[in-house]
């Protein structure tokens, strides 16, 4: 019986989720100009729905302060009180407003996923385009460098790094961003070394112009693409990894406001029955998905369809 | 016969050559600590006089070439040290624990495997229909959801109404259907995580071997769309296959970590992730190492394995 409700839960939540795509969708092609509004017509519901799922996180991290009731680790009542009109989620292990560290959590995780992010694809993209543009040695040495990394496991790696810095934020960004660098290196290095062939790359170079403005102005425009597709990939493998790291206490420290952490906290409430601490593990899903399905749908617009 | 034995030994060397550096890797990173191990043990009591001694003791005072030798010849013999915080030798601690954690993964995977392998020929064969577009948006879902996540759904479902114990309780003697029922909930966390990512690369795999001319031929001749994909697609879609199973099986091996923690597993996942916050350095580097040469070897095995199911590779002129 129980598992027939979770179905028929389910079964509205897609149905929801879809309504809420085609109304965004609809919106969106009324507001944009006409231009813009037709590719946005073409979308899959799951892509306007990821779209808008985005949008909302964004928006709740930027707003965070303002939108919050109370401090981010004020504690304001007794522990694991349950869902009432004054704390509209309860309140978690330490009886801080569960509804308030949600909302900060968005910013703290979800901002702190996108800095290493963007600080690994800075990273890994310069030194792939660089190796593929300079090659000899120097593409040698970091290409057997980065192969010796990718041999362990991301996360035993991680924890290895975490023992010898000792976890704090910091340390957290530069380890997670070295590791999914690794991987970024990779990719822009294959992409880049198809485009370095090219005829128009040779003429760029009787040209004389120098190596940065060969990969800033001729290589990376091309190489665009399959970048930005990794870019919501990697951000997803980041975001999953740092609230896996924080699960465990090793990621994002207390008394800052994580939806890793928050679980761990609040699972006793789990073996009673409650739901409270699925609601940030959830978060993570939904914005993981969401993310998903937008890669999905930019990959498949730039791949065009096979069978 | 004989280039097969050569192809795989140069691959075993490969892999033994990236061992070393790895093992180099993981010995090396402690170099990177801020201040040194000495002062790590001892903390806030650490005097000029008692850092000097645990420096001899331990051999700091050499140069990191002859540590690092004799490290490595220690952990060849298996000997890894003692434990930092307790002060057992960590081998001691680690024998039990590798055992639970092999016989996690294991089981995991006699479950994933078929199940992904049936699941992903399926979806190929009904391409497009209702049960494909439902199976993939699970796929795609699944692989969004952290390891946690799905482990307490699991929670929630089953051990909530006392199907299944959701605290897995190894003791010794009971027998071997009584561990696989406790063993069960986490079992399962692992392999919805895996399959999802074999399922999709299963279903790739054959869909794009499809399109090929002698794929149309068999169809031409009449051929039914079950035997067409098991005899005709299948043994040409193995290598890709068998890459993804092992990179998978290589996946379980990291995602027991927060599997053992969520149901209070007695692994070396759960081993690791003390240690990491005790900071607890010989016990990490002899856990991240097993993990390490697991990961390697089971790399290895599906290179050599892809290959030997390839007969363009095998003959490569």
């Amino acid at each position: 019986m129980s598992t027939l409700i979770s179905i028929l839960w389910f079964a509205v939540a897609v149905v929801g989720a879809m309504a809420l795509g085609w109304l965004f969708r609809a919106l969106v092609v009324a507001v944009l100009p006409q231009r813009r509004a037709h590719e946005m017509r073409k979308a899959p519901l799951t892509a306007s729905f990821g779209i808008l799922v985005i949008l909302v996180y964004v928006l709740v991290a930027v707003f965070a302060p303002v939108i919050a009731p109370f401090g981010e680790s004020e504690v304001v009542g007794g522990e694991f009180l349950p869902w009432d009109s004054t704390y509209l989620l309860g309140t978690d292990n330490l009886g801080r407003d569960m509804l308030t560290r949600m909302i900060y959590g968005a910013r703290n995780t979800v901002g702190i996923a996108f800095i290493i992010t963007a600080l690994a694809f800075f990273v890994g993209t310069v030194l792939g385009l660089l190796a593929a543009v300079v090659g000899g040695w120097l593409d040698q040495g970091l290409s057997r460098s980065v192969d010796v990394l990718m041999a362990i496991p991301s996360l035993i790696f991680s924890l290895l790094l975490l023992t010898i810095f000792g976890t704090s934020v910091l340390s957290l960004v530069l380890v997670i961003a070295t590791v999914d660098a690794t991987r970024v290196f990779r990719l822009a290095r294959s992409v880049a070394q198809g485009i370095v062939v090219m005829d128009y790359i040779e003429a760029a170079r009787l040209r004389g112009e120098g190596k940065w403005r060969l990969i800033t102005r001729e290589i990376l425009p091309n190489a665009m693409a399959p970048l930005v597709a990794e870019f919501g990939l990697r951000f997803c493998f980041v975001f999953l990894a740092i609230s896996g790291l924080s699960f465990l206490g090793l990621g994002i420290q207390p008394p800052t406001a994580d939806w890793g952490g928050m679980v761990r906290d609040n699972a006793t409430l789990i073996t009673f029955g409650d739901l409270t601490p699925f609601l940030p593990a959830g978060a993570i899903a939904l914005l993981t998905v969401a993310v998903n399905f937008v890669v999905d749908w930019q990959l498949h617009k730039s791949s065009g369809l096979k069978e | 016969m004989a280039h097969v034995w050569r192809m795989i030994a140069q691959r075993l060397a490969l892999g033994f050559l990236t061992l070393f550096v790895v093992s180099l890797l993981i010995f090396g990173a402690t170099e990177l600590l801020p201040g040194d191990f000495a002062e790590a043990i001892l903390g806030q009591s650490a005097t000029p006089e008692t850092i000097a001694a645990i420096r001899r003791d331990l051999g700091l005072d050499q140069p990191f070439h002859t540590r690092y030798v004799s490290w490595l010849g220690g952990v060849l013999q298996g000997d890894f040290g003692n434990s930092l915080a307790n002060g057992q030798p960590v081998i001691e601690l680690i024998t039990k624990r590798l055992g639970n954690t092999l016989f996690l993964a294991l089981y995991a995977a006699a479950m994933a495997v078929p199940l992904s392998l049936a699941l992903g020929i399926l979806a190929a064969l009904f391409r497009n229909s209702i049960f494909d577009r439902m199976s993939n948006a699970l796929a795609l879902t699944s692989i969004s959801f952290p390891e946690f996540f799905v482990a307490y759904i699991l929670i929630l479902w089953f051990a909530q109404s006392g199907m299944f114990p959701s605290i897995v309780r190894l003791s010794e003697g009971i027998s071997f259907g009584e561990t696989l029922y406790r063993c069960f909930l986490p079992a399962l966390t692992l392999t919805l995580v895996v399959t999802a990512h074999m399922m999709r690369m299963t279903r790739a795999a054959i869909i794009n071997l499809l399109a090929s001319p002698y794929i149309e031929m068999a169809r031409l001749k009449g051929m039914s769309p079950i035997r067409v994909i098991l005899r005709h697609a299948l043994p040409n879609a193995l290598a890709p296959i068998i890459n993804v199973v092992a990179l998978n099986l290589a996946y379980l091996i990291t995602g027991v970590v927060v599997v053992e923690v969520v149901f209070v597993y007695p692994g070396l996942g759960q081993l690791m992730v003390d240690s990491v916050s005790r900071r607890d350095i010989p016990v990490v580097q002899a856990v991240a190492l097993i993990f390490a040469s697991a990961y390697v070897l089971l790399n290895l095995t599906a290179d050599v394995l892809s290959t030997l199911s390839n007969p363009r590779l095998m003959h490569r002129r």
